[in-house]
């Protein structure tokens, strides 16, 4: 009998531990978005989001910083998507050496530290443009961006059934309409998916943008001169010695954190509704 | 002989070293029902995989002799027109998932660049899901997903895509194996309609299904031919005692 209560006080003890343990690990997150929510939340009004930022001792808006993240998001996308996606198809399709090859060089290159992107993006894109300029961080961004598309492609598609490529070749259709028009489509969600996870991470990036995008107070649309974007914005406020522009930058925290953290959630509702049905 | 639609002529199929098909000949006849029949690994869904040249989208696919298609060759046709005229359906319901009910039935024009007036397709669609016997079921719901119809209905849906294309043939592998009995006599009755418009190769394991459906039997084992004749000879006076074993259940 002792035997026996001394294993379910074991068990007890484990079972204790363990939920310890994982409460253990979510206390950062909730301790960072709690501080963000008190320290943040107080700036957050319109005119937050509509108006440019002002000289010191004010504040003013962040509305450079969104515009500029949209454009850099952008130009990553346009960079990263198309090639991601076909060179995720190729290592479904492709068995051999050279296939596994790509497959480690895009491990390598997700593994890449972004300060090192922002540097090979200076010198390939900075330098040769003569300046600073939202298309050169749009593409230190994009290249961060390329391996989590290349990953979700490769993912989805190997998981989308044979019998669905007979059925297409069945009706006459070749090798390209079957792959354009009835697999790639039948895996759309998971694509979508991993575009969206990353989105929601270049979106943080800062440091390939301190010698690409630079950052820009003003607004700007112009993809061939600098841009500002919320994590370089939240980087020089924070830095800066005026009160105001400090609450500023935990604002613009907070924004950034709410972005990301409703994608995530897009990414798990979403799924489920865009989930082609196999 | 203006009659048989396809010949097969010394014709062996395998893959990689091994051939799984050996020197069959056999001829089928223009709209006819031919049943193709024999036990698990015996070659018959290659040898009707052969015919619309789907077999050689294995890698490792060989094949030797010839099969002749309205007296062409399959293999110097081009499998893309070759697939046009020789429709197929496959074990398990295969409907696109990301089309609605309508652009699966004209799935084969769409996937092939055929552009067609709104009018055309209406009819193409409409045509097809009646020769399917799903036009009644489906009429108020063509622009849902495929794939929330029941099995047997997505069986029918799929033969209703193959028809949509006014193939001369209809290759069918197994198309019941995966429905229930309910939906097995539905499509039974839809093979039997459908054969006054086209060649029908049907590729089953189920005894009683061949003689149901069928005007032709072919009993293959091990891959090869050891009977082929009109079903009601093979079912009634089989000549091969190896057909008869398997008939009365003996093996397979």
């Amino acid at each position: 009998m002792g035997e026996v209560k001394l294993r379910i006080l074991k068990d007890r003890i484990f079972t204790f531990i363990i939920y310890l343990l994982t409460f253990l690990s979510v206390i950062p997150l909730f301790a960072i978005l709690f501080s963000l929510v008190k320290k943040g939340l107080g700036v957050i009004n319109l005119n937050f989001f509509i108006t440019l930022p002002k000289p010191p001792p004010d504040a003013g808006g962040i509305l450079n910083a969104l515009v500029g993240t949209f454009l850099l998001v952008l130009i990553a996308s346009i960079v990263s998507i198309p090639i991601g996606i076909v060179a995720g198809l190729f290592l479904v399709e492709t068995r051999n050496r050279f296939a596994n090859m790509l497959r480690v060089l895009i491990n390598v290159l997700q593994g890449l530290p972004s300060i090192v992107i922002g540097i090979i993006a200076y010198l390939w894109v900075v330098k040769p443009m003569g300046g600073f300029s939202a298309l050169s961080g749009g593409i230190a961004l994009g290249i961060m961006m390329l391996p989590m598309v290349v990953k979700s492609t490769e993912e989805t598609i190997k998981l989308i059934p044979y019998t669905l490529r007979e059925a297409s070749y069945a009706l006459g259709a070749d090798y390209f309409t079957t792959i354009f028009k009835v697999v790639l489509p039948a895996g759309i969600s998971g694509i979508l998916n991993g575009i969206l996870l990353g989105i929601a991470r270049i979106a943080g990036e800062t440091a390939p943008l301190l010698f690409t995008a630079f950052g820009n107070p003003y607004l700007n649309f112009n993809p061939a001169k600098p841009v500002d974007s919320l994590p370089l914005l939240i980087f020089n406020y924070a830095m800066s010695p005026y009160e105001r522009w400090q609450n500023a930058a935990w604002g613009a925290s907070f924004v950034l954190i709410a972005f990301v953290l409703l994608i995530n959630i897009g990414v798990k509702l979403g799924g489920r509704r865009w989930r082609v049905k196999l | 002989m203006e009659s048989e639609i396809i010949k097969i002529r010394d014709f062996s199929a395998g893959y990689g070293q091994n051939f799984v098909l050996k020197n069959i000949n056999l001829s089928f006849e223009k709209n006819k029902v031919t049943a193709i029949m024999g036990p698990s690994g015996c070659g018959k869904s290659t040898l009707i995989r052969c015919i619309n040249r789907m077999h050689e989208l294995n890698l490792d696919a060989i094949h030797k002799g010839d099969i002749l298609f309205n007296g062409k060759s399959v293999f110097e046709t081009n499998p893309i027109l070759l697939r046009k005229k020789i429709g197929m359906v496959f074990q398990r319901p295969n409907p696109f998932p990301t089309m609605s009910i309508y652009d699966n039935v004209i799935a084969g024009y769409r996937l092939n660049g055929i552009k067609l007036s709104k009018k055309e397709f209406d009819l193409i669609v409409e045509d097809s899901l009646k020769k399917a016997f799903l036009w009644e079921e489906v009429k108020d719901n063509l622009h849902k997903k495929g794939t929330f119809l029941s099995g047997g209905q997505q069986q029918r849906l799929c033969i209703a895509r193959a028809m949509a294309v006014n193939p001369d043939v209809l290759l069918l592998d197994e198309p019941t194996s995966a429905l229930d009995p309910k939906a097995t006599a539905m499509i039974e009755e839809l093979i039997v309609e459908l054969k006054k418009t086209v060649t029908i190769i049907l590729v089953t394991h189920n005894r009683t299904q061949a003689a149901r459906v069928s005007d032709f039997t072919v009993f293959l084992y091990l891959g090869e031919l050891i009977e082929y004749g009109s079903t009601e000879t093979i079912f009634t006076t089989p000549k091969n005692p190896k057909t008869e074993e398997y008939l009365i259940g003996k093996f397979g």
